[in-house]
């Protein structure tokens, strides 16, 4: 415990670290603004310019959870169908690794094509991104199952469906929200990168124009924000992760 | 064949013989092979075998002599290549009859509980299936706190495998292959990973548990004392193409216990199993 403490106190004294370091050096050298702002001077824009950036904040969040919404749901379908048959598994397996082979940034421009520049886009890049974590996961989580167990359940004359639900998909849990994690955070990434090729609204068109503008400040005020936002997602399913899959850690379980 | 004299009163010896009227379960000329062409491997040379209901089979022999290729042709996971195979008269798959199965790996599910673990079969197996949401917290689960009980689990009902040690696991795998009060227990190599002392006692609780439920089991094992502590008879296989080379009925008394086991007509028997295993083709001659 006290251990534990430490190393979060080590942790906490590290970023807080950073950021003196990082004031200190732009104060030493007399850095300018217009290369690297200091970070109390983003501080100041960014509780100065809160009104101003908050839309965009929330645009950037919407599109992020509806793309991973419909991303997990997707992704969700395609691994158990992949996982629970072998056939699905070796027929669709390659044609997925080839998908998620594909930098997902060289797709936006189709997706601009097709639906114009704004919200579908980002959604969209939101949407693929995530996909693919989740279906690999979700499959090898089933695909791994002991063949003595389902020897147990296909002697007590167990439907593919009863061994799906009562094995298979428990199972596959750990897997489902440790790609969660992933998938929110791949999910994120997307929804900026399609703001900023062609968005008109986000918080990605937002740090494009300040910097055009060299409002630098400004970017790196929305830096803080993307962190934050990225960090507050991560946390979130991290902590969901961990009261619906504790058995999973179960050597942790058993030392409390 | 030097037997130890059989005493015909005793219930092992009168089982062995009533399974020659009334099988329960029958295998006529099976053959089992896997693969197809040059590759074939005959995992089951022609094999015939009776079971009345109720006894308690032992499948002893060398790896690769299709004691788990019966178990599973029994249970139904695997077809016959030729022949035929009946449980409770008609052909396999055909009947609704009830298997529970252990194995030498525990496989409970480490998300349940071990009452949950179980209560499994309930959950899958009619007709339990249809009332398991309705008695699952009352009759069901005084039934798997009985039985845990019965095994020596009881209080643990509510921990999580990884919290036992392994022979505790193996417990609640027999208590989950026996909740649904199943006519045919599969047992493959259920006591194999345990230590000696856990083995021994772990026999005599599945014998107390044969002796009071009676279901009709097979045992596929390595050990040849295991083998003669706990069956009626004891079909000796070999490799190669496997098959069964002897069918020997085990005589002593029930229950059995494991001082009988250092007698010298049991010490006999097991040396006897020992040379029709490894005595290379004498046997069939014989």
């Amino acid at each position: 415990m006290s251990r534990e403490m430490k190393h979060r106190l080590a942790s906490a004294a590290l970023i807080i670290g950073f950021f003196v370091a990082w004031e200190v050096i732009c104060r030493v050298f007399n850095v300018s603004s217009i290369v690297l702002p200091k970070p109390s001077e983003i501080l100041t824009t960014l509780v100065a310019r809160m009104p101003a950036i908050w839309p965009h904040a929330a645009q950037t969040l919407y599109e992020t959870l509806v793309g991973f919404g419909l991303g997990v749901a997707i992704g969700v379908v395609i691994g158990v169908v992949v996982g629970s048959s072998k056939l699905a598994y070796d027929v669709a397996y390659p044609l997925l690794i080839g998908f998620s082979s594909i930098p997902k940034i060289a797709v936006v421009p189709i997706f601009v094509l097709w639906f114009g520049a704004g919200t579908v886009p980002a959604v969209l890049t939101a949407l693929i991104l995530c996909i693919f974590p989740v279906v690999v996961n979700v499959a090898t989580g089933l695909a791994t199952t002991e063949p003595e167990l389902e020897d147990v359940m296909r002697s007590l004359r167990a439907t593919r469906l009863d061994i799906l639900t009562n094995v298979g998909l428990p199972r596959a849990m750990p897997y489902f929200f440790a790609s969660l994690k992933i998938a929110i955070t791949q999910a994120f990434v997307g929804a900026v990168l399609a703001e900023t090729v062609a968005g008109n609204l986000g918080i990605g068109n937002f740090m494009l124009i300040a910097s055009s503008n060299f409002d630098v400040p400004l970017v790196f005020a929305g830096l803080v924000i993307l962190a934050a936002m990225g960090v507050g997602l991560y946390v979130i399913f991290s902590l969901i992760e961990m009261r619906v899959t504790g058995w999973a850690r179960r050597k942790e379980l058993t030392a409390t | 064949m030097s037997v130890p004299a059989a005493d015909a009163s005793h219930r092992g010896a009168a089982q062995t013989d009533q399974s020659y009227d009334e099988a329960f379960v029958e295998l006529e000329r099976v053959t089992v092979t896997y693969g197809a062409g040059e590759r074939a491997v005959h995992a089951l040379a022609e094999t015939s075998l009776r079971m009345a209901a109720g006894d308690f089979v032992a499948l002893v022999g060398p790896s690769g002599c299709g004691k788990s290729t019966i178990l599973k042709l029994v249970s139904g996971l695997i077809r016959a290549s030729s022949g035929y195979v009946y449980v409770a008269g008609r052909e396999i798959g055909a009947a609704p009859v009830r298997v529970g199965m252990a194995f030498q790996n525990p496989t409970l599910l480490p998300w349940m509980t071990i009452r949950e673990n179980v209560m499994l079969p309930l959950k899958i197996v009619p007709p339990f299936r249809y009332e398991y949401r309705a008695k699952r917290k009352g009759e069901f689960r005084d039934r798997a706190d009985a039985l845990l009980a019965q095994v020596g689990l009881a209080g643990f009902g509510d921990r999580h495998p990884w919290q036992l040690s392994g022979g505790m696991m193996q417990r609640a795998s027999l208590c989950r292959a026996l909740i649904h009060d199943p006519q045919l227990l599969m047992l493959d190599e259920p006591f194999g990973a345990l230590d000696q002392f856990t083995r021994e006692e772990l026999w005599s609780i599945m014998q107390n548990l044969w002796m009071t439920r009676k279901p009709t089991v097979i045992l596929v094992t390595h050990d040849l004392k295991e083998s003669a502590y706990l069956a009626n008879r004891i079909c000796v296989m070999r490799a190669r193409p496997g098959r069964i080379i002897e069918d020997h009925p085990v005589p002593f008394a029930r229950p059995r216990t494991v001082d009988m086991t250092y007698q010298p007509e049991f010490v006999a028997l097991t040396h006897h199993l020992r040379d029709a295993i490894f005595s290379t083709g004498a046997k069939e001659a014989a």
